[in-house]
């Protein structure tokens, strides 16, 4: 990238930039190019979200906003955007403010280790997996420090159940990852990808192998960590209102609901990157490989989100007991298992990779 | 045996696999919800909407002021002031209609023995302000004259049960 730009001043300006100048720029202008379109994304599939929920339950959904109320997110976004902040009397201001803040960078911040093609990645981290992990860990501080800030019962009911949730869940996950990484041999995304070619009679992706019960749990798992139905108990209305959003309004909100979005996005591409082959085609068929990495890398996470919209029309929210007994007497076990399972297999086939 | 089935069910996730089957089918549905603001559905003739100040044919205000409506009201949204018109017939002065006190409860167009207050089919009238929703005279006259068809033919349907 900061090649193309120090080529793109000479041909454009006839100046030559820095070396210093050009690294940082080409950061931002990287940075944006994932940004921006990830905005219009989440955007929209706000408003996928909508409709396949409103089918699914014989409604129309929003179709008024546009054609097909394709315009309808940007409406609302316009609309809270020229809401009123109210900030309670009682909240701590400060940390009220930074949580919406908090949650919404984090969200974005996530994606600068995904592998869009070949190569297409603003840092290619060797731990990128780790480092994914770890984001996803923060977001419960922009969650509890909201809870916490508003000063109120319910915000801080919806906080502690987010909270507890979101970690009883991550420990799961972390062992599905541990599955997939003893597998593929990296923390490396892109080689994760690379590692799942052709595994199986030409099919792409470990979906295809014994790792896809191991899909099944990080998916669900990803479902409580996104807080979405069936596990959006830290923000169930019947209960406790809207958990630790109740306290807020306009931009704040709109950070939350964004950060929220940008975040069953990231859990899409996730489960796209790890089980389902990132930006290689299904199968492992040379004319497939003349579509580009991304179209293919952008249809597999759309199809992880309409399931995520799909669970969400049809299971009803779980009890709180239930969410913590399928966390910690289920998955974990199960997926402690596969760790075992997986790696005794790998020992005695003699498949490890180097 | 009941064990291993109720132990691959539960595992297979096959209850949830067959959920996810319906909703996906429900997807190709016809819809159930109509697309309101374009399409609205059917109303019976004996609906009670909005109220509305009838005339006779000639534009004489049908309304006498007898003030049965205004007695009947179980809301008391209704008040009336009545005075000798130029004709020597007795009218109303006032009549004000609280839309916010008001619960549709066809009271008055039941006691009403000229079939002059009605309530139309309309029932998309709401405002801005609250102030708005304080009907007077005018604004129940103009209502009649506006939707005058609509409550004629309704009135003439629903005659048959009455």
């Amino acid at each position: 990238m900061a090649d193309l730009l120090v080529q793109f001043f000479q041909w454009a300006f006839g100046v030559t930039l820095a070396p210093w100048l050009a690294t940082i720029s080409g950061i931002v202008v990287g940075i944006l190019a994932i940004v921006l379109p990830l905005l219009i994304v989440v955007a929209m599939s706000v408003y996928m979200d909508r409709k396949v929920w409103a089918g699914m339950q014989m409604r129309r959904g929003p179709n008024v906003v546009g054609p097909w109320g394709l315009l309808q997110s940007f409406a609302d976004g316009l609309k809270l955007f020229l809401k009123e902040t109210i900030i309670p009397a009682s909240a701590n201001k400060f940390i009220f403010l930074l949580a919406p803040a908090l949650t919404f960078l984090l969200a974005l911040v996530a994606w600068a280790v995904i592998p869009f093609d070949v190569g297409v990645v603003l840092a290619d981290l060797n731990v990128g997996i780790l480092y994914l992990f770890a984001i996803s860990s923060l977001g419960v501080y922009g969650i509890i420090l909201s809870g916490w800030a508003s000063n109120s019962r319910y915000a801080f009911l919806g906080a502690l159940r987010c909270s507890a949730q979101m970690v009883s869940y991550e420990v799961s996950i972390g062992f599905v990852l541990v599955t997939v990484l003893m597998t593929a041999g990296s923390l490396n995304l892109s080689e994760i990808i690379m590692a799942q070619k052709d595994v199986f009679w030409g099919v792409n992706g470990y979906w295809f192998t014994p790792l896809f019960p191991m899909m099944i749990v990080f998916f669900i798992s990803a479902l409580a960590e996104t807080n979405r139905p069936p596990f959006d108990l830290p923000e169930a209305e019947a209960e406790i209102v809207a958990g630790y959003q109740v306290e807020y309004s306009s931009m704040a909100f709109a950070l939350f609901f964004l950060g929220e979005y940008a975040n069953i996005i990231l859990m899409s591409a996730m489960t796209s990157i790890l089980f389902l082959g990132g930006w290689l085609p299904p199968v492992d068929w040379a004319p497939l490989y003349i579509i580009p990495g991304w179209i293919w890398f952008f249809g597999k996470i759309f199809f992880v989100f309409f399931v995520f919209a799909w669970v969400k029309a049809t299971v009803p929210r779980y009890r709180y007991d239930q969410l913590m007994r399928l966390g910690w007497k289920v998955f974990l076990p199960i997926s402690l298992l596969w760790v075992v399972l997986t790696g005794l297999f790998l020992l005695l086939t003699d498949k490890i990779p180097a | 045996m009941m064990l291993i089935k109720h132990a691959a069910r539960t595992f297979l996730l096959s209850e949830f696999v067959k959920a996810m089957w319906l909703t996906f089918r429900y997807m190709f549905r016809p819809k159930a919800t109509i697309n309101y603001p374009y399409e609205k559905g059917p109303l019976s003739p004996r609906f009670r909407g909005e109220h509305a100040l009838r005339r006779y044919a000639n534009g004489e205000e049908r309304c006498i002021a007898c003030k049965l409506c205004e007695a009947i009201c179980p809301a008391q949204a209704i008040t009336i002031e009545a005075a000798e018109a130029p004709d020597g017939s007795r009218r109303t002065t006032r009549y004000d209609i609280d839309m916010t006190k008001c619960i549709y409860c066809g009271y008055c167009q039941e006691a009403c023995p000229v079939e002059a207050i009605v309530e139309g089919p309309n029932f998309e009238f709401a405002t801005e302000t609250r102030e708005e929703l304080f009907y007077n005279k005018d604004k129940l006259l103009k209502n009649g004259d506006m939707w005058e068809q609509e409550i004629a033919t309704n009135i003439k349907l629903d005659a048959p049960y009455r």
